[in-house]
C-alpha cells in the first residue's frame, strides 16, 4: 500500500475549514470538467486544491470539507487521501524536498544528494519539519527524469542533473529567500493553485 | 546533413516528435511550423472513422505503453456511440515505470503532438470527450500541457465543429497523487472516477465498460501523439522502420551508467549497441566495463553484456531473450555499479507501490524484498536463493493485474544472471561469522 496504516493524521483543530470566495470559484471549474452526474471524480483535484489552499498538507477537517463539497461519505474522501501518495497528512515544511532514490538515480549518486540535503536543512531524517520551518525530506520512487539523474521535487518543481555543489547552492538559495527555478519553469495551473 | 535515415537516426523529417530536446517553440505556432495540424488534420477529421481504424490497423503501431498491444485493434474493440452512453478516450500520462521519462518531455517540449492525437484519437473512437490522466508529479508538465489545450481552443482545434467539419471533441487534463499502479489502465480508471487506484478485474474490458460504466479506450501518450503523423505521412512512411511487427519509430529514454542519458526518437529494431555508442556516447568507462543492462524499464528482467552487444530494441527481439521492450527505458549498469543493490531497490519500489488489493502481491512483494535485503548482504544461504526464485513464481500470475509479475521478472532477471554474485556473498559472510 503506498503509505502504512500506522501513519498517524492530524487535524485542524477548533478551525471550520471553508473555501475562500476564490477557492469556490476553482471547485466550480474543477466540476465542470466531469459529467454532472460524476462528481466523485473530482475527489483527487479537489484534495489538491485542498492541499495547496490550507498550508500544504490534508487534515481530516479538509477531507470532511472536500466530501461535503462532493456530497460523499467521507469514507470515500479518506481512503482516497490516504491511498496517494503526494497528500501529506501532517504538516510539511515550506519547501517541501523530495529527493528521488531510485535505480536510475540511485547509479547517479542519488545517496550522496539525500545526505547533503540533509547536512544543509539540519534534518535527521525523513517527515519531520526542519528547525527553521523551512524544510520536509521524502524519499521518493522515480519521479519520471531519468535521462537527467539524479533530481528532485521541491514542492512543484523538478530540479535535475544535481551534484552535491548545485544542491547546496538550491538549498542555500531558499533559506536566503530567493526564487530557485526549477527545470521547466510553469505558468502553474490556475485550478490546483492556492491563494 | 544526412537526407535519409538510416537504421540508428532518424532525419528531421521523419522524426514524430521534432522538439523533443525543447530546443524550438513548443507553442501552437512553433507546431504548426512542424507540420502539426493544418489542412491536413481537416482531412483526417472528414475521414471515416472506420477508414482510419483500417489505416492504424495497417501500419501496425504498438502501444508505447509498455504492453506493445496493436493500437487498431484495440480501438477496433469500440462499439459506435450507441446514443445511450458516451464514448471516451483516456491517455494514460501516469509515466512512472523506473527508467521511463520519455511522455514528460512530450508533455513539455511538445504538447500539441499529444493534442491533435487526442483530437484525431477521439474522433475515430466515435468519443466527444478525451481525459489525459497525468502522474501528479508531473505538475509543470501538466502546466504545459494546459496552455498547449487552452491554445488549441482558442485556435477552434478543439469544442464544437473542430474546423468545420462537424467533429466535436473536449480534452481535459486530470492530475493524479502519486501511485505507481495508475498507469494500470483499469486502476487509473478508477482513480479518474475518484476512488483508490486498484485494478479491475478483467473481462469486462474497457472498450464494454470502462470510463463510468461507458466504452472507453486507453492509450500510452506516445502512442496518441504518433497517430497524426502516421495519418498524414501514410502507413508506408512509417512501416519502412523497424522489422515487421515492430515497425516505427520510438523514444528511447537510456540512464544510468552512460556518459550521455537522453530521450531520443530512433527507428525501432535499433541495435541496443548502437543506441548506446551512437546517441549516448557509450557505457561509461566503456563498451567493455558493461555488466548489464535494463531494456525496457524497471520490470523487465536485465540483459548480460553478451546479450546487450547483440540484440536489436524492438517487441520481438527483447521477448525471444525472455525479457521486453516495455517502455523502452533503457538502464545501463556498469562494473562500478553494485547490481544487487540496485535490484534490491527496484524491489523496494514495488514493495511501496503494491495496492494492496491481491494477497499474492500485498504479502509476496514485501516478503521478496525482504529477502532481497538480506542476500544482498549475504546474510541467506544458498537454499534460499532457491526458494527465492519458488516464491516468484508462485507469485507471477496470481493476481488481478500484471503489477505483481512486473514485480517478480527482474528478480527472476537477477538471479538467472548473478546467481554467482549471492553466492559468493554469502559464502563470504558465513566465512566472516566462522572467524568471528
Amino acid at each position: 500500500m503506498a503509505k502504512s496504516s500506522a501513519q498517524k493524521i492530524e487535524v485542524h483543530e477548533g478551525k471550520d475549514l471553508k473555501w475562500t470566495a476564490s477557492a469556490k470559484k476553482k471547485v466550480e471549474k474543477i466540476l465542470a470538467k466531469y459529467p454532472d452526474d460524476q462528481s466523485r471524480s473530482a475527489t483527487i483535484p479537489l484534495l489538491w486544491l485542498a492541499q495547496k489552499e490550507f498550508g500544504g498538507w490534508v487534515s481530516v477537517d479538509a477531507m470532511q470539507l472536500v466530501a461535503d463539497t462532493l456530497s460523499l461519505p467521507y469514507i470515500r474522501v479518506y481512503e482516497v487521501a490516504t491511498f496517494y501518495t503526494m497528500f501529506n497528512l501532517k504538516p510539511v515544511g515550506k519547501y517541501h524536498v523530495q529527493v528521488c532514490t531510485n535505480c536510475a538515480c540511485m547509479i547517479r549518486g542519488s545517496e550522496k544528494i539525500v545526505d547533503v540535503v540533509k547536512e544543509a536543512t539540519g534534518l535527521s531524517g525523513q517527515g519531520t519539519i526542519s528547525d527553521d520551518g523551512l524544510f520536509t525530506l521524502t524519499e521518493v520512487e522515480c519521479l519520471g527524469a531519468c535521462v537527467e539523474a539524479p533530481m528532485m521535487q521541491i514542492n512543484d518543481g523538478y530540479h535535475v542533473k544535481l551534484t552535491p555543489e548545485s544542491t547546496v547552492e538550491i538549498l542555500e538559495g531558499l533559506k536566503a529567500g530567493k526564487t530557485v527555478k526549477s527545470t521547466t519553469p510553469s505558468k502553474g495551473l490556475e485550478i490546483f493553485d492556492g491563494k | 546533413m544526412a537526407s535519409k535515415s538510416t537504421a540508428t537516426h532518424l532525419i528531421r523529417a521523419d522524426k514524430v516528435f521534432q522538439n523533443l530536446d525543447g530546443a524550438e517553440d513548443w507553442g501552437i505556432k512553433g507546431y504548426e511550423k512542424r507540420g502539426g495540424y493544418g489542412k491536413e488534420l481537416k482531412k483526417i477529421l472528414k475521414t471515416d472513422p472506420k477508414d482510419i481504424i483500417e489505416l492504424v490497423k495497417a501500419s501496425g503501431q504498438r502501444g508505447r505503453g509498455g504492453a506493445g498491444f496493436p493500437t487498431g485493434l484495440k480501438w477496433s474493440f469500440m462499439p459506435r456511440p450507441d446514443g445511450v452512453r458516451p464514448n471516451y478516450l483516456v491517455c494514460n500520462a501516469d509515466e512512472g515505470e523506473p527508467g521511463t521519462c520519455k511522455d514528460r518531455d512530450i508533455l513539455r517540449f511538445d504538447p500539441h503532438t499529444l493534442v491533435e492525437g487526442m483530437i484525431v484519437g477521439c474522433h475515430a473512437l466515435g468519443a466527444e470527450t478525451g481525459y489525459i490522466y497525468v502522474r501528479g508529479e508531473y505538475y509543470d508538465e501538466t502546466s504545459r500541457l494546459q496552455q498547449a489545450i487552452d491554445e488549441a481552443y482558442e485556435a477552434g482545434l478543439l469544442g464544437k465543429n473542430i474546423m468545420g467539419t462537424g467533429v466535436n471533441v473536449d480534452v481535459y487534463t486530470h492530475l493524479g497523487a502519486g501511485a505507481y499502479i495508475c498507469g494500470e489502465e483499469t486502476a487509473l480508471l478508477e482513480s479518474l472516477e475518484g476512488k483508490k487506484g486498484q485494478p479491475r478485474l478483467k473481462p469486462p474490458f474497457p472498450a464494454q465498460f470502462g470510463l463510468y460504466g461507458c466504452p472507453t479506450t486507453i492509450n500510452n501518450v506516445e502512442t496518441i501523439a504518433q497517430i497524426p503523423s502516421i495519418l498524414k505521412r501514410g502507413v508506408d512512411w512509417w512501416t519502412q522502420f523497424g522489422r515487421p511487427n515492430n515497425h516505427g519509430t520510438k523514444i528511447f529514454c537510456i540512464s544510468g551508467a552512460v556518459n550521455k542519458p537522453c530521450n531520443i526518437e530512433a527507428p525501432m529494431s535499433i541495435s541496443l549497441k548502437d543506441l548506446i555508442e551512437e546517441h549516448c556516447d557509450g557505457v561509461m568507462g566503456g563498451w567493455d566495463n558493461l555488466q548489464a543492462i535494463i531494456p525496457g524499464g524497471s520490470s523487465t528482467p536485465m540483459l548480460n553484456p553478451e546479450q546487450s552487444g547483440e540484440v536489436l530494441m524492438d517487441f520481438d527481439a527483447l521477448r525471444e531473450l525472455g525479457t521486453g521492450l516495455g517502455t523502452a527505458g533503457v538502464i545501463v549498469m556498469n562494473k562500478e555499479v553494485d547490481v544487487l543493490d540496485v535490484m534490491t531497490r527496484i524491489s523496494g519500489f514495488y514493495k511501496h507501490e503494491s495496492c494492496g488489493q491481491c494477497t499474492p502481491c500485498r504479502e509476496g512483494v514485501g516478503w521478496v524484498y525482504r529477502l532481497m535485503e538480506r542476500l544482498r548482504d549475504g546474510n541467506g544461504t544458498v537454499e534460499e536463493l532457491d526458494q527465492l526464485f519458488d516464491v516468484t513464481k508462485r507469485i507471477e500470475g496470481r493476481t488481478i493485474c500484471a503489477f505483481a509479475d512486473g514485480a517478480m521478472w527482474p528478480v527472476q532477471g537477477t538471479l538467472k544472471h548473478f546467481r554467482g554474485e549471492f553466492e559468493k556473498r554469502i559464502e563470504a559472510q558465513s566465512k566472516k561469522q566462522g572467524a568471528a
